[in-house]
């Protein structure tokens, strides 16, 4: 057990933490609403370059970036769930399909057409040097973004099970009809959830951007990963999410470095399809 | 009988089309519209009929894509070899996804065929038998004609036809057997169609080995217009995308709402990448986003279905009480 390979799981467990808080996200929107985002990874990306805007062309640090990424996320989200979701949810599964997909398109060639198809890459000093734990060194932003992740992942479940507000989207997830009789307004839990849920992917993406690579077509990656992560935690379970994002953060990191850095993704959706092989029924509900 | 006449009409004209429109940009134009046609027919059998929306389709294209170019390149063969070939590998393709994805409630199958189709993706683009990320090319200079290289887009357009055409009759004749009831009563309501005896995994296991053998075609044909694949442009995402858009568009589940699709949306593109250049590429796409958010929003049945409520509506009115 050499230093190098204790160094990449830490690496990995501090990506899983973002992970987790994108993956989180969906999650809750999903076992809220039992919509399937598939803009999801599209809105990371979009976070991704708004914190690239204001840490190149505006001057701004993380301190600013981050904020602002998860309140104009929160913003679309609610957008988004105001002008298509809240129709899109009661019709057929095609149409949820279609409409959140054509929204995908919409934002990744949006940026694509704004910014251009190269790969962007932030200033590598944005978030200063690196820190030497015992002999395993870690950069400064990739540990930022991991701790900043988890806590945020972490009060999410606090904010979902303790508070309530939580308890009130709970019961619109649960029987929005019984929700509605005691007087909660399920249109707007909803519209929380959504807000919630794009803001987390807002505050990954800009935690992410200092450190991973920036291009438009991020966000099917990333995407892939989310769902991949909701379906091994459980779909609408945040702690399910976490513990799986962080367990992909491994097993990329690691494969990434036993095996090599192209192979990483194949091994990520190669194991969620070996997952759906041998454990449908995991996948299918709360069971 | 007055549908069979107005079918005949539209016949006709899809036949005089490139003698009408005879530029090369327009020929071309046509063959792309008639290929897109094929390969969103050949989704429909899944994606509309059985309301099972795969979004990796490109992996079938693909795979006929490669199996056409590499009957060449490998053997020295006719790509024309490569169809049986890619149509036998995708139907195997499709069966190992297909059981356990099948299984699964909508979201996992969509997103399942997603991973697969990245997966393709990548595996395709580190193996060098495969041409990796450069990809495999077709005859430069044409030996036979049986290489199916032409420099005129005429002879791939009435090919491209009746493929179409061949793909329709297996479709209209799918959806009016036994399997297309079935196919039906699982798009309504799975569970009440298990509850009636409608073997309903083993079925839409059937629609999913069709479609896939279908698209498979579509993908090798594409091959041989062009002369070459390589993994953007044999097994990149946007390609399942647009064939699903397209079969979206123009009405999933109906008979020529992909073709109708395609008649819009392949120009829209090709139009719009000839005025804007590479630049328009993002643009385009954009558009497609917002159609596609349009659809789904406001008209999930697709404009065909639009079309048949008004005309069942303009025919009712006179025997409304």
């Amino acid at each position: 057990m050499s230093f190098v390979l204790v160094q990449v799981i830490v690496g990995g467990l501090l990506l899983g933490a973002v992970y987790a808080l994108f993956s989180s996200g969906l999650t809750l929107v999903w076992g809220m609403m039992n919509v399937v985002n598939f803009a999801h990874g599209d809105f990371v990306m979009v976070g991704m370059y708004v914190a690239y805007v204001v840490y190149t062309l505006l001057g701004g640090g993380p301190l600013v970036g981050a904020p602002l990424a998860t309140l104009l996320l929160a913003t679309l989200g609610i957008v988004v769930y105001f002008g298509l979701i809240r129709d899109i949810m009661k019709g057929p599964m095609l149409a949820q399909i279609l409409g959140t997909f054509g929204l995908a398109l919409l934002l990744r060639y949006s940026v694509f057409w704004w910014f251009g198809a190269n790969f962007l890459s932030l200033p590598e000093n944005l978030v200063g040097g690196t820190f030497d734990i015992g002999g395993i060194r870690i950069q400064a932003s990739r540990l930022l973004a991991g701790v900043v992740a988890l806590l945020v992942t972490l009060g999410l479940h606090l904010l979902l099970t303790r508070t309530t507000l939580g308890s009130r989207m709970l019961a619109v997830a649960e029987d929005s009809t019984a929700a509605q009789l005691m007087g909660i307004r399920p249109d707007t839990m909803q519209a929380i959830a959504w807000a919630i849920a794009a803001g987390a992917t807002g505050l990954a993406g800009a935690l992410i951007a200092t450190f991973f690579y920036v291009v438009p077509t991020v966000g099917e990656t990333l995407g892939i990963v989310a769902f991949v992560t909701v379906s091994l935690g459980g779909f609408g379970s945040v702690p399910g999410a976490l513990v799986a994002g962080l367990l992909i953060g491994v097993i990329e990191s690691l494969s990434g470095y036993l095996i090599g850095a192209v192979y990483k993704d194949m091994v990520v959706y190669a194991l969620f399809l070996g997952f759906l092989w041998f454990r449908p029924q995991g996948l299918m509900g709360k069971s | 009988m007055r549908r069979y006449v107005w079918l005949l009409i539209a016949l006709a004209l899809v036949i005089a089309y490139p003698w009408v429109f005879s530029t090369p940009f327009q020929q071309r134009l046509g063959a792309l519209v008639l290929l897109y046609a094929i390969a969103a027919s050949a989704w429909n059998i899944i994606g509309g009929y059985a309301g099972q929306v795969s979004v990796g389709h490109v992996v079938f294209f693909g795979c006929g894509a490669y199996a056409a170019m590499g009957a060449y390149a490998h053997y020295g063969l006719s790509p024309l070899v490569g169809i049986p070939a890619g149509f036998a590998a995708s139907v195997a393709i499709a069966a190992v996804i297909g059981v356990p994805t099948l299984r699964l409630a909508g979201h996992y199958f969509s997103m399942a065929t997603i991973a697969v189709a990245e997966l393709a993706r990548l595996i395709v683009t580190n193996t060098d038998y495969l041409g990796a990320a450069v990809g495999l090319s077709g005859p430069t200079v044409p030996r036979n004609v049986f290489d199916l290289s032409f420099i005129s887009a005429l002879p791939y357009y009435y090919l491209f036809l009746i493929v179409l055409a061949i793909t329709l009759v297996i479709t209209w004749w799918m959806a009016r057997s036994r399997m297309g009831f079935y196919l039906r009563a699982i798009k309504d309501s799975e569970r009440a169609a298990r509850s009636l005896g409608a073997p309903a995994s083993r079925t839409k296991l059937h629609a999913y080995m069709l479609s896939a053998g279908l698209t498979s075609v579509a993908g090798a044909l594409y091959a041989m217009m062009f002369g070459f694949v390589d993994p953007e442009s044999g097994l990149g995402i946007l390609i399942s995308v647009k064939i699903l858009i397209m079969a979206a568009l123009g009405g999933a589940g109906l008979l020529f709402g992909p073709l109708v699709g395609a008649a819009i949306l392949v120009p829209l593109e090709e139009i719009s990448n000839a005025w804007l250049g590479g630049k328009g590429a993002g643009l385009t796409f954009v558009v497609y986003g917002a159609i596609i958010m349009l659809i789904a929003r406001f008209q999930p049945g697709g404009i065909l279905a639009l079309v048949n409520r008004l005309l069942s509506k303009r025919k009712g009115a006179p025997h409304a009480p």
